[in-house]
């Protein structure tokens, strides 16, 4: 069966969307090629900087042909109904239909034959599609055709496309396709710069060995082992070792079609930058990789870089270019880290006055003032010395007017801890400025030192009160003081050092300090927060697999508003409400409630308030009463001591006598004081288990 | 480079001479070679030759080197690389030819990079002015491991669709001169290409204005005066752009058509600089920032779509 080799020849296809590509070509074709009944045997896709290419092995030379029957009209059926059937099923008269008999009567039916076509044809038509439709990130038009309308967008100018059809034994055809103003053919070329005439190939096998030759490798899974093979050689005959970095390896892999590896160094008077700045100085920037000696760990003095050609001088200039770049590059850096050092953080903090952090929320040294006076508060509460977290607080943005933050954003805090080191300041201190920015996402390390956990919760509270004072609250996927990680940050501080916060009045104190005057956890803006962290805690719950349902029958309870006790209370719900006790109880609550509300609906009226002892008429209304008045006074006891295992424990002791009285007590009886009071036991039941959660608000 | 070249205007010698190799090549291809615009800008793109030359459908192929002004990047003279004021050679295509890349490269042959010797790289870059509601796709050009070059096909400037698409091409002059000289700090560049008594430095030409400028813009340039000139020119830019809309002359022509572009496209350019040095003096924040480049940005569509109804824009007499 005949092998489709599809190659589009481009201007260079950004790094990061290449393997993306690769993968949308394979499938958009292979799809449409299913879809169209031409099942293949394999399908491969390839990705070059300069390349996008597919090969489908083993593709039908035709379509099936296919048979369909359509019925039509009733014989003697009005005229006009017997026109449109001949006109739908391309009928040229009614005899040449066939007459089939229904439980109805006669009826026409037209046999519709529909051969398959050359799947060649029906390839070019898919292709052209998918080239049409492809879902590039980004896209753009070019040249002269670029003023009409229905200009192709590509990811970048199309030069070329290669689209062969045919078995291996023959010299394959060329697909009809033309995109763009660009017609398919066979041709392609080599490596830019080493090999860059055309040549004409066949299929898969002949395209990747005279592209070998051209000097581009096809396959970038082998350009990425090819890189690095060679850079943990070249490191290794040196006594060093690469310092992985898998991201990096991807991206380089899509910048070169062949690639050769090179070793370069720097003056080792550099490597008094902090390591941290000489990576992202060189991996940044020049996207090569560092190395550190194998021996103590430490960063060397020398770098690997990956070029796209075999220079005539063996690479000599290429390295020594690479080598002055870098060199420039970390005499900025040095020169940056070293200004920095020139002063000390506190003395940077007056310009934060003139810097708006938010228009209205102030000046960041409003920002750090509000900073400095939670933490001082919540500085005991989590065991950190008040000092020396204030002092942590007082510093920890300072940083951000450094030079070498200025550069390389993303070493803030990082840097703010080597310039307080640098400083003398206390190691808890200095380390509470690099991690009070922590967690930065759902897969980041949680602090765990007590200044650092002050600072960083202060952070966060400062952060998202602000937003809520001004009622300024993300919106849809807009998020751009990235709240919903803070409140994320805020949950996983809270329960990974299991600090107990009653969240609202810290809410309230956050609230305090942008009003000046007081303001109270049962403000409107403190509970619309909690809500918002709660849904913060029930997304990352149902992340991890948790039922958010559980938060929300824990959340339902009044006065809900401590992270921990909240997570603690739905782990043990969720474990009671796995056992049969649990389970039993949560159906006998819920049957309770439904027929409450049934009868209350009948009645128009409340069936609330104390049931009365005289009343009961059955001993499994007697004791459902006392078993009811037990859980509840030991469930609130354990609620109290914050022991929720036994609160369900308690709990499940309910779960005989409500199964008791369902079998043997009817509450719908004639009798309307005793109906009243077996309704009013019912809602003692809800009423009961609102001691450990709301069940009307579990699933299930 | 054709042998008969003097020494003193070899590339690879004189930055002079680099400048004007570049030009040559250029002018060779067609382009009309511009002198620098007269006003303060912080990239070539500024240029009305490319800003407003790269809308409307009119053919257009320009090269000029233009000084751009960059306040936040000074280092009073002390950092081997960073300058608040370099050169860039801008080429403008419009519409992009098919060969740019290979036209560009040539360009590098002719001032001396050898591709066979050197790794030419072209890496992702997508540029974007948010000044001037300008995006296009591209590359930085990096010459082992250094960037050489930004290459652009504009998408849309001024907020409005480039049709069709004109191809732009930046060098960053004192960079390639430094690397085809081998020197490593741009004060050292050999400006005139002559040696002894009679060789100029780049130093010799800028390092003073490095430094006192340096000073200027992040200690005394005058805040409260750039305040007011941002306002003035951005309320003198709107003046302009309404009273350049032709009124009806009762004949029915002239309807519809702008007479003050660009002059009132100047006032624009004058906003973002002014902006570019407050910035740079660190008063203004990072929302406030977001607010004055939006409010930049206005100016420039409404330039730009003025630019549509002049003759330059293609709209007929």
């Amino acid at each position: 069966m005949p092998d489709l080799l599809l190659e589009l020849f481009s201007e260079e296809i950004p790094a990061r969307m290449q393997t993306r590509a690769a993968d949308d070509l394979r499938k958009a074709v292979t799809d449409r090629l299913v879809d169209a009944g031409l099942a293949y045997d394999g399908a491969r896709a390839f990705v070059t900087p300069r390349r996008l290419a597919l090969a489908v092995q083993g593709v039908p030379a035709r379509q099936p042909d296919i048979r369909e029957e359509k019925k039509g009209p009733r014989v003697g059926a009005p005229d006009s109904a017997i026109a449109g059937f001949l006109k739908a099923a391309g009928l040229k008269s009614i005899g040449e239909a066939k007459v089939q008999p229904d439980k109805k009567g006669d009826f026409y039916v037209a046999t519709i034959e529909k051969p398959g076509r050359a799947a060649i044809d029906v390839i070019g038509e898919i292709l052209a599609e998918v080239i049409e439709t492809f879902p590039w990130p980004k896209s753009m038009r070019w040249g002269e055709q670029s003023k009409d309308a229905g200009a192709l967008n590509w990811v970048r100018p199309l030069h070329s496309m290669i689209a062969t059809f045919g078995p291996e034994t023959e010299e394959p055809d060329i697909v009809p396709l033309s995109v763009g103003g660009i017609a398919a053919g066979n041709e392609t070329r080599g490596h830019r710069f080493l090999s860059p005439a055309p040549f004409t190939v066949r299929r898969l096998t002949d395209y990747t060995q005279k592209l070998d030759k051209a000097k581009v490798v096809l396959d970038a899974q082998r350009r990425r082992d090819i890189i690095h093979t060679e850079a943990r050689q070249l490191a290794f005959a040196q006594g060093l070792e690469l310092i992985e970095d898998d991201d990096l390896l991807a991206e380089v892999a899509g910048l070169v079609e062949w690639p050769v590896v090179l070793m370069g160094s720097f003056a080792e008077q550099f490597l008094r930058i902090p390591e941290e700045v000489i990576r992202a100085t060189i991996r940044n920037n020049q996207k090569c990789f560092v190395l550190r000696d194998a021996a103590h760990a430490k960063l060397v003095n020398k770098f690997i870089l990956v070029s796209n050609i075999e220079a005539a001088d063996g690479g000599k200039a290429i390295v020594a270019g690479n080598e002055r770049v870098i060199r420039a590059r970390l005499s900025d850096a040095k020169f940056f880290y070293e200004t920095d050092l020139k002063t000390r953080l506190e003395d940077r903090l007056p310009k934060f006055k003139d810097i708006v952090f938010h228009e209205k929320l102030g000046s960041q040294w409003d920002r750090i003032e509000r900073i400095e006076r939670l933490v001082g508060e919540l500085a005991p509460l989590v065991d950190a010395n008040v000092e020396k977290a204030k002092r942590a607080a007082r510093l920890c943005k300072a940083d951000l007017l450094t030079e070498v933050v200025g550069e390389f954003p993303e070493l803030q805090g990082t840097m703010g801890r080597y310039y307080a080191e640098e400083q003398g300041e206390d190691e808890a201190v200095a380390h509470a400025i690099e991690d009070h920015y922590k967690p930065k996402g759902p897969d980041d390390l949680v602090p765990s030192d007590p200044v650092s956990i002050a600072v960083a919760l202060a952070d966060k509270l400062v952060l998202l009160t602000g937003f809520w004072f001004h009622n300024e609250k993300p919106k849809g996927s807009g998020d751009p003081f990235a709240l919903r990680r803070a409140a994320l940050g805020v949950i996983r501080l809270v329960v990974q050092n299991q600090i107990k916060l009653p969240l609202r009045d810290w809410f309230g104190k956050g609230l305090s300090a942008y009003l000046g005057a007081e303001i109270f956890g049962d403000d409107a803006r403190a509970r619309d927060l909690l809500s918002f962290v709660v849904d913060r805690l029930k997304v990352q719950l149902r992340e991890q697999g948790a039922r958010h349902d559980l938060v929300d029958a824990v959340f339902a309870l009044e006065g809900q508003d401590d992270l921990l006790l909240i997570v603690r209370r739905v782990e043990a719900l969720g474990k009671f409400l796995d056992t049969e006790d649990g389970k039993n109880l949560l159906a006998g609550t819920k049957r309770a409630a439904n027929i409450i509300r049934i009868e209350e609906k009948k009645d128009g009226r409340q069936y609330t308030g104390a049931p009365d002892a005289t009343l009961y008429r059955q001993d499994e209304e007697k004791a459902l009463a006392k078993a009811i008045d037990a859980a509840k006074s030991e469930a609130a006891r354990a609620v109290g001591n914050e022991n929720f295992e036994a609160a369900m424990r308690a709990m499940a002791k309910l779960r005989p006598h409500v199964d008791a009285f369902f079998d043997k007590v009817t509450v719908n009886v004639e009798d309307k004081a005793l109906r009243e009071n077996r309704l009013k036991l019912l809602n003692e039941i809800r009423a009961a288990t609102r001691a450990v959660a709301d069940f009307s608000k579990i699933e299930g | 480079m054709a042998d008969d070249t003097p020494a003193n205007m070899r590339p690879e010698r004189s930055f002079q001479g680099l400048i004007l190799a570049l030009q040559r090549y250029w002018a060779d291809r067609g382009c009309v070679i511009l002198q620098p615009y007269d006003m303060e800008v912080g990239a070539g793109t500024f240029h009305p030759a490319t800003t407003l030359r790269a809308l409307g459908p009119k053919p257009w192929k320009a090269a000029y080197v233009q000084p751009s002004r960059r306040p936040k990047d000074g280092r009073y003279g002390e950092n081997p690389n960073r300058l608040q004021h370099y050169y860039q050679l801008q080429v403008i295509l419009k519409p992009s030819p098919d060969d740019l890349q290979e036209l560009y490269l040539q360009s590098l042959y002719a001032i001396g990079i050898d591709p066979k010797l050197h790794d030419i790289r072209f890496v992702e870059d997508d540029w974007e002015s948010p000044t001037l509601g300008a995006w296009g796709l591209g590359w930085e050009c990096w010459c082992d491991g250094m960037e050489v070059s930004q290459f652009t096909y504009f998408q849309q400037v001024a907020g409005i669709e480039c049709a069709p698409v004109s191809g732009e091409l930046t060098y960053g002059l004192e960079r390639l001169a430094m690397y085809v000289q081998g020197v490593e700090n741009v004060f050292d560049l050999n400006f005139n290409g002559r040696e002894g008594g009679e060789k100029v430095t780049y130093g010799d030409v800028f390092l003073q204005a490095e430094q006192e400028y340096s000073r200027h813009n992040f200690e005394y340039a005058d805040t409260d005066m750039l305040f007011k000139q941002f306002r003035m020119a951005e309320s003198a830019c709107n003046a302009y752009l309404q009273a350049g809309w032709a009124q009806d002359d009762g004949s029915g022509r002239g309807r519809g058509r702008h007479m003050m572009a660009l002059p009132a496209y100047d006032q624009c350019i004058k906003a973002s600089h002014v902006f570019n040095l407050l910035d740079a003096r660190g008063v203004i924040s990072v929302t406030e920032r977001q607010s004055y480049i939006l409010r930049v940005r206005e100016l420039a569509k409404a330039c730009g779509q003025a630019w549509l109804a002049t003759e330059g824009g293609g709209t007929s007499k």
